[in-house]
C-alpha cells in the first residue's frame, strides 16, 4: 500500500476504472477495481500472483477516470514491483529478446520493456 | 527565443527524422532548440512506485541542466515528455529533493524548470495564427486525424497538456496547416504500448481498432508524437501514420 502511494479506502467500488481499461473485454483477468478491492482487504498474495501484473499497459485511463482519485494503475505497479524485488522474478529473459525484434522497433520499446518486465 | 532541448534515445536513433524536422521547423518559426549536454535516457516509463528514486535520476539531471541555463526544457517524444513532466512534479516535494541530493550531491533541484512539449511551444510561444502565416504548402483537402495516445494526456492533473477526453491541440495545428481535420473517438485510446514485444496479437488488435475507427470517420492519414504508437499502429495495413513533425515540415517548406 505504501509503494503505491494511493488511498484505497476512498474507493467506492463503482467499477469505472475497469470499464475504461483496454483489457476490459478480456476474460479471466483480475481487473483494476478488483486490485483495489484486494488491497483494501489485505489479500496481497492474490495481487502478486495475478497475471494482470504483466498485462497492465500503464495507459492511466483508470487513473484519469476514477471519480475518487484512487490510482488503480499504481496498485498494479506496486504489486509488480513486489514480485520483481522479492522474488527476483523477471517476465522476460535476455535470450528471448532477439527473435522478438524487427528493424522498425524503436529504442523506446526496449527501454520500456526492461523497466516493466524486470526492475 | 532559445529553449533547452531533450531529444531522448529514440529521437537520436530510430526517429532521427522527427528530430531533424523539428529543428528545421523551429528555425522557420523563430526559435531554437539547444540540446542539453550529456543527457541520459529518461527510462521511457515513469516509475510509479512511491519509493523509486534512482530510476528518476537521469530525468532530474536534465531538468537541473535546463534550470542552470535558465531555460524551459522542450521535448518531442511523448514518453520523454511524460517522464520529465512527472519527475519534475515529484521534485517539488522537499523529502524527494533531499533523497535525490543524497544520491547525487551536485543536484539541488526543486522542480523549477518548465517542461514543454514542442506542441506547447507552437500553441503558447509561436501561436497558431503565426504558424498559419508561415505555411508555404497548405495541406489543402487532405483528411488527417491526430492520434494522441496516452502519454501526453494522462494523468491530466499533472500533464496539463490538453483536455484528456477531448484534446484539440493537434487539431488546431492541422487547421493552421490548411488540412481537413478528422476527429475520431479513439484518438486518445492506448495503442498497446510495450506489450507489443511479447503479446503481438493483443497490441495489434488494439491498434487495429484505432485505425478502423479513424478510417470510419474519414481519416486518410494519421499523425502522432510517439515512436511506440507509430510502431504499433503502423503494423495495421493502410494506417498511413507518421510523425506530426513530418507534416509540419512539409507545410513549412522544409520537409526532406
Ligand atoms: S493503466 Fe493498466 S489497469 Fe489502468 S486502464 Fe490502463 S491497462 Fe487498465
Ligand atoms: S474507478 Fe476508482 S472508485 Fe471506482 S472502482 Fe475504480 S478505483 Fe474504485
Amino acid at each position: 500500500m505504501q509503494i503505491s502511494g494511493t488511498d484505497v479506502l476512498k474507493c467506492m467500488s463503482c467499477g469505472r476504472c475497469s470499464a475504461s481499461c483496454p483489457h476490459s473485454g478480456d476474460a479471466m483477468q483480475t481487473m483494476p477495481h478488483q486490485f483495489v478491492a484486494l488491497l483494501k482487504r489485505g489479500e496481497v498474495e492474490k495481487l502478486t500472483s495475478s497475471d494482470f501484473l504483466w498485462k497492465c499497459l500503464s495507459c492511466f485511463t483508470c487513473v484519469e477516470r476514477c471519480p475518487r482519485g484512487v490510482k488503480p494503475a499504481a496498485i498494479v505497479e506496486a504489486a509488480r514491483l513486489m514480485v520483481i524485488r522479492q522474488q527476483g522474478e523477471a517476465h522476460i529473459s535476455a535470450g528471448e529478446i532477439p527473435e522478438l525484434l524487427d528493424p522498425e522497433l524503436p529504442q523506446q520499446l526496449l527501454v520500456s520493456v526492461f523497466r516493466k518486465y524486470k526492475a | 527565443m532559445i529553449f533547452s532541448y531533450y531529444p531522448g534515445c529514440t529521437l537520436s536513433t530510430k526517429a532521427k527524422e522527427m528530430d531533424n524536422h523539428a529543428r528545421k521547423c523551429a528555425e522557420v518559426l523563430g526559435f531554437k532548440l539547444e540540446e542539453i549536454e550529456d543527457w541520459q535516457c529518461c527510462g521511457a516509463v515513469y516509475p510509479l512506485g512511491a519509493d523509486e528514486v534512482a530510476s528518476k535520476l537521469s530525468a532530474v539531471r536534465s531538468l537541473h541542466a535546463a534550470r542552470e541555463k535558465g531555460r524551459e526544457l522542450v521535448t518531442l517524444c511523448s514518453a520523454c515528455y511524460h517522464v520529465l513532466k512527472r519527475v519534475n512534479e515529484d521534485m517539488r516535494d522537499k523529502a524527494m529533493q533531499k533523497t535525490i541530493h543524497t544520491y547525487d550531491d551536485t543536484l539541488n533541484y526543486g522542480g523549477e524548470t518548465k517542461v514543454l512539449h514542442f506542441m506547447e511551444v507552437l500553441r503558447e510561444y509561436v501561436g497558431f495564427d503565426k504558424l498559419k502565416e508561415k505555411v508555404v504548402n497548405p495541406l489543402k483537402g487532405r483528411e488527417i486525424g491526430a492520434y494522441y495516445g496516452c502519454m501526453l494526456l494522462r494523468p491530466s492533473s499533472i500533464m496539463e497538456f490538453d483536455d484528456p477526453e477531448n484534446p484539440q491541440i493537434f487539431e488546431e495545428m492541422l487547421k493552421a496547416l490548411g488540412a481537413k481535420v478528422v476527429e475520431f473517438p479513439r484518438r486518445n485510446e492506448c495503442c498497446g504500448g510495450y506489450i507489443s514485444l511479447k503479446e503481438k496479437q493483443k497490441s495489434q488488435e488494439m491498434a487495429g481498432e484505432i485505425v478502423a475507427n479513424a478510417h470510419k470517420c474519414g481519416a486518410k492519414e494519421l499523425i502522432t508524437a510517439c515512436p511506440l504508437c507509430l510502431y504499433n499502429v503502423a503494423k495495421t495495413p493502410d494506417s498511413n501514420i507518421y510523425y506530426f513533425t513530418k507534416l509540419l515540415a512539409e507545410a513549412l517548406g522544409v520537409g526532406s
